[in-house]
């Protein structure tokens, strides 16, 4: 069963850093799995933890967050904004056992390999660690 | 004349130097040809991997300006173009262009890359400084702008022998042109710009470092290393495969060294070295690192602060200059061998050494200059003057950035800004005669329509359409929800394709489009024009990325990346469904400048707005102007400074758009960019649309160091000019100045940049009046950067003795007598000094407090203003419409000011120029009724943008007063922090509103609303 279990895995890249590193792996032609689906936003301080509650409640068995590196904010400070609301997340998170399913990744717009390899990893750690207790029609 | 002037601008040379005058000039109103010689414009900054002293990402603070640059309406792009000619005068050049067979075709390459993989012939890549290969024909670097391959005629298997013709083939665009030729075309200008960088320090002219050797590399190599895009995916690994652990820089290889010609200090390598050592140490924490330096050259904002740092985070400083590389003729190991300071000789092996390369002056500016009849300096520099140093010789053409000598990029990025205020103000006249304003027709009036969605999927040749089965994904598109149209296009973004998406709105009556393709980055506003040319808002169109994010990173599954594509489309289509169109405002602007500060940077900025034809107020705290210069008598060069000051002085105070305010300070500011509202202490209202905040900074008073106050004889340099005014006493036989007093310490841990080179000044200065006085330079590292090393050069040879101690061993000063610790000899010695002379740092007003409340800009450390980004963006505040310059944003040169100070002006112009403010769209907005005041919004926008407004409510039979956010748009930069953070959901951020996010969410889990299900067959049944 495990070994079928697919994850599907919604990522947040704000536009400058992460959204742009992920286009830097597709121009290297760097190969990674294709469980994630980005949503792009301008600044990751725009995303709300309603968003990722939405997602967890849409049965999603991942959530993987990714803006500037800290210092390279296109808007100064949003990732700053972004870390504080991201890490209360995974603290009420904790109490849904779902805090291991979100994470907080800084990659910038040169870090293509490292894109790749951010979402690789996450990919496998989530395929560890199986569907979401919510994602119960997944067999 | 001056009606035969041209609106136009020759920016020559494509680095960051010559972007950012391109884009503070086409901002303004002025039409600018920005020419490079090479394929893509970026220069020697997209080499680098990080930037000092912050480590931000190089790529990511540029690429940005590099896009903006290629997208700007006013801006001409000349790449891979040669000057060949250049003729006329001020205000009426023709600049002669070589415009180099690329062999493909600009208007069909879509730099998809496939070329590439069919190409047999390999080439060394100067981009990744021959560490790697590319392919004949190629694009310098992935974010190269424009993204047009270019072949490399000389190594081309076609081109020299006539066989192969692999990318021809393998080009489904058809952009490949064997035959194109070169071409000259003339560019008619007003004014030229020269900013061509510099070349790296070749260092196989010095045999000594061996530099073929595999385990010696240049600095440049290294940070391509670095660069997790570069060759070695961001390993330190050498070409023998090995993966070195002890790394040794040294520095000023090509530097410091008068025997090839190059006396001067490259300004940059100490700090760049610093960086490398600490990017290392973050690829890799053990690694065992050693810079090898006769000074430290950490003079800059934030410098010494960082190699402070980096010698905490346990990088090996060793004061010494290696003569050379030694290979062990058995092992092939090498060594480096040293003097201590001690005096002894060490021997040490490494891993891999690392010359720290200098910079010199690149081929082009000699050829230019001397097309141009440009004066250059003895090194090969453009020759500019304290006052005026971005203006060459030749009226009409000025220059910037490393072109004039070493420097690093927020003195190049200054620079740069500086020269577009010199060229604008030259062309003031004719600002906007060359420009075209785009018109598009009316839009289709937008009630709330039910979406009426196009998807257009491309296949981008076979980029999409060999992994992805876009007919799939087409027909897929067709059931969702509010899709009445889905097709695919070969190329989406071929001009034909524009038309026919044009065409397919106005016949679908469309209200939303979705484009299938590649990244938003690049192509958004493209597509956003076509929906603007058929009459639909910009904002109800979406990209779906589906090929940097599918087709390209999953080649080897077509299966599971036509799902992703799929689900890519559906969250794209969902998204829109909600969108809704929003428009820029257009806000009335004053046309006037407010000037903080009457010293030469406030004096310059408040001359280059008025000569830029706006009126300009001038506060000075004093009752006259000049500020610290007034303090100074003599310039580095020898000028007298109250003859540069009377000077400028008298320009101001005859200028009719400059009003100078004197013996008076703000007592309040209100207002946003475009319209701030002021008022001084002494009554005067003001109102202007740009401020520039140029306070300056003044001579530390260092009581308590060394004795100063203790001894009458123990005096600061300013007070040393002073006397030097009327001759030093006849009994005056031995001067001891003592460096860094009071700097570089815990209170004040910053270098003040300017005291070595003052110091160099003054001892000069009385070696030459009396040559028998000896004369001590106590000093903890010399930092006589760039050209000014000359000065420590003569010093040295005028008999300057120079004594180096360390912060932990300071110089002790007594009556007539100073004892300092001699490295060579283990011991104290002592001296006779008849006059001890303290350069002590400069400080900033303690005013500055209340002026960064007042606009509500912020302190940096050690109180001098904090810019927007220390390296591309100098002279901005975070917040719209106020600057900074001189020594207010940190300690600095008189030239570096006023070079500031007109960076100042220029990007104060880039407002002023304009007719009316624009806001963005896609900004936040505060519903009233859902605000409570909490004022969360506010700290958390860092552009100042929401502001607490006092409001008044009124519930039921209860009025009361209380507090409610407003957003200013014209501040908004649209991040939507503020909207996140709301904790009454009142801000709404705009085309990234909750309702589209949670949307997007949901279509991703494949969840249709069942509004969504309604609409679809609603729609589905018209489009039937």
């Amino acid at each position: 069963m495990t070994e079928e279990f697919e994850p599907s895995i919604l990522a947040f890249c704000c536009n400058w850093c992460s959204y742009a590193g992920a286009d830097l792996a597709g121009v290297s032609r760097i190969q990674y799995p294709t469980n994630i689906r980005i949503i792009r936003v301008m600044c990751s301080g725009r995303i709300e933890p309603a968003f990722i509650f939405e997602a967890f409640k849409d049965k999603v068995d991942g959530v993987l967050i990714m803006g500037c590196h800290i210092g390279d904010c296109h808007y100064l400070e949003g990732n700053v904004n972004a870390e504080v609301r991201v890490n209360n997340t995974i603290e009420a998170l904790k109490h849904l056992g779902l805090d291991d399913r979100l994470r907080l990744e800084w990659v910038s717009a040169s870090e293509g390999a490292r894109f790749a390899e951010v979402v690789s990893n996450f990919t496998e750690d989530i395929r560890k660690i199986g569907p979401s207790p919510l994602n119960t029609d997944t067999t | 004349m001056a009606g035969d002037k041209i609106g136009a601008t020759a920016v020559i040379g494509g680095g960051i130097a010559g972007i950012q005058s391109a884009l503070d000039l086409a901002d303004s109103g002025i039409k600018v040809y920005l020419v490079e010689s090479g394929p893509s414009i970026g220069g020697k900054m997209s080499q680098l991997d990080k930037t000092f002293p912050t480590m931000d990402c190089a790529m990511c603070t540029l690429s940005p300006k590099l896009v903006d640059a290629e997208r700007h309406p006013n801006i001409e792009l000349m790449t891979y173009c040669d000057v060949v000619g250049i003729s006329g005068e001020e205000g009426n050049f023709t600049v002669t262009i070589n415009k180099k067979a690329r062999y493909v075709d600009e208007d069909k390459c879509i730099g998809c890359e496939i070329c590439f993989a069919k190409c047999p012939v390999k080439v060394p890549d100067e981009y990744n400084e021959l560490l790697g290969k590319h392919k004949a024909i190629y694009l310098p670097f992935p974010q190269a702008v424009p993204k047009i391959a270019v072949i490399d005629a000389e190594r081309c298997l076609y081109l020299t022998k006539g066989k192969c013709g692999n990318c021809a083939k393998a080009c489904e665009a058809g952009a490949i042109d064997y035959e194109q030729k070169d071409k000259q075309v003339d560019i008619p200008v007003g004014a030229i710009i020269l900013t061509t960088g510099f070349k790296p320090f070749d260092a196989a002219k010095l045999e000594q470092y061996h530099v073929e050797h595999t385990k010696v590399i240049t600095s440049m190599q290294f940070e391509r290393m670095l660069s997790s895009s570069g060759p070695t995916g961001g390993h330190i690994e050498l070409m023998d495969g090995s993966r070195p652990n002890r790394i040794a820089w040294i520095q000023c290889v090509g530097s410091r060294n008068p025997e090839i010609g190059n006396p001067y200090c490259s300004a940059v390598c100490c700090m760049y070295s610093t960086k490398e050592a600490m990017v290392a140490k973050e690829h890799e924490p053990d690694l065992d690192m050693t810079i090898f330096a006769i000074d430290v050259r950490a003079f800059g904002k934030g410098f010494e602060e960082f190699y402070q740092r980096a010698k905490t985070a346990g990088v090996r400083y060793i004061r010494s200059r290696p003569n050379g590389v030694d290979i062990d003729p058995v092992t092939d190991n090498v060594y480096i061998k040293y003097e201590s300071e001690e005096g002894t000789i060490e021997r040490e092996e490494f891993d891999v050494i690392v010359l720290s390369i200098g910079l010199t002056p690149s081929e082009d500016t000699k050829k230019i200059a001397e097309m141009a009849g440009i004066e250059l300096d003895e090194f090969g520099n453009v020759k500019t003057d304290l006052t005026n140093p971005v203006e060459t010789s030749v009226p009409g053409i000025f220059a910037s950035g490393t072109i004039q000598g070493p420097k690093d990029i927020p003195d190049t990025v200054a620079d740069a800004s500086g020269a577009a205020a010199k060229a604008g103000s030259m062309l003031a006249g004719v600002r906007g005669t060359l420009v075209t304003k785009k018109e598009y027709p009316d839009e289709t009036p937008f009630n709330g329509d039910k979406p009426r969605i196009g998807v257009v999927v491309c296949r981008c040749g076979i980029n999409i359409g060999n992994v992805v089965d876009v007919p799939e994904v087409v027909e897929y598109a067709d059931t969702l929800p509010g899709v009445v149209i889905s097709k695919e296009e070969v190329y989406a973004c071929s001009g034909d394709s524009h038309e026919r998406i044009g065409e397919m709105i106005k016949e679908h009556n469309l209200n939303r489009v979705v484009v299938a393709s590649c990244t938003p980055r690049t192509h958004e506003p493209l597509f956003q024009e076509t929906c603007r040319n058929a009459g639909l808002n910009p904002f109800f169109f979406e990209l779906a990325n589906i090929r940097e994010h599918c087709s390209w990173v999953h080649q080897n599954e077509p299966e599971k990346a036509t799902v992703k594509a799929k689900d890519t489309v559906r969250i794209a289509v969902a998204k829109s469904s909600l969108a809704e169109p929003l428009y820029t405002q257009e806000l009335a602007l004053t046309k006037s400048a407010l000037v903080v500060g009457g010293g030469i940077a406030g004096m310059t900025a408040a001359l280059d707005i008025a000569n830029n034809g706006f009126d300009v107020a001038l506060v000075e705290m004093e009752p006259e102007l000049g500020g610290m210069l007034r303090n100074i008598k003599k310039l580095n060069t020898g000028q007298k400074a109250s003859d540069v000051l009377s000077e400028i002085v008298a320009k101001v105070e005859a200028n009719p758009k400059v009003n100078v305010y004197v013996g008076t300070t703000l007592e309040s500011v209100a207002g946003a960019v475009g319209n701030f509202r002021a008022t001084l202490k002494d009554g005067t209202e003001l109102e202007f649309g740009t401020a520039i905040i140029a306070t300056g900074a003044h001579e530390f008073e260092p009581k308590g160091y060394f004795s100063y106050g203790k001894y009458e004889n123990v005096v600061t340099q300013l007070r040393l000019e002073e006397m030097l005014e009327s001759g030093l006493d006849a009994n005056t036989n031995t001067v001891v100045m003592i460096q860094c007093a009071g700097g570089r310490n815990d209170e004040r841990p910053y270098c003040s940049r300017v005291c070595c080179i003052n110091a160099m000044k003054n001892a000069i200065r009385i070696k030459e009046e009396s040559p028998d006085t000896h004369i001590y330079v106590l000093y903890r590292d010399i930092r006589t950067y760039s050209v000014w090393e000359e000065l420590y050069i003569k010093a040295r040879e005028l008999g300057v003795f120079f004594m180096r101690y360390t912060e932990d061993r300071e110089p002790e000063v007594g009556d007539g007598v100073v004892n300092v610790f001699d490295h060579l000899l283990g011991r104290d010695v002592e001296i006779q000094a008849d006059l001890v002379v303290l350069s002590a740092p400069m400080e900033t007003p303690e005013s500055n407090t209340e002026l960064s409340e007042h606009f509500k800009v912020p302190l940096g450390s050690n109180n001098f203003f904090l810019e927007a980004h220390i390296k591309l963006r100098p002279v901005d505040f975070a917040t719209d419409g106020i600057f900074l310059c001189g020594t207010a944003q940190s300690p600095k040169l008189i030239d570096e000011s006023v070079a500031q100070a007109s960076a100042a002006a220029s990007r104060a112009c880039t407002i002023l120029t304009r007719d009316t403010l624009e806001t963005m769209g896609n900004i936040s907005v505060v519903d009233p009724e859902r605000c409570i005041g909490c004022g969360t919004c506010v700290t958390v926008c860092p552009y100042e943008a929401p502001t607490m407004q006092d409001a008044t409510v009124t519930v039921e039979e209860i009025t009361y007063t209380t507090k409610k956010s407003e957003i200013n748009p014209t501040l908004c930069k649209g991040c939507g922090s503020c909207a996140s953070g709301c904790p009454a959901n009142a801000i709404t951020a705009r085309h990234f509103t909750v309702g589209m996010m949670l949307k997007s969410v949901r279509a991703f889990a494949d969840i249709t609303d069942v509004a969504d299900a309604r609409e679809g067959t609603a729609a589905g049944e018209t489009a039937a």
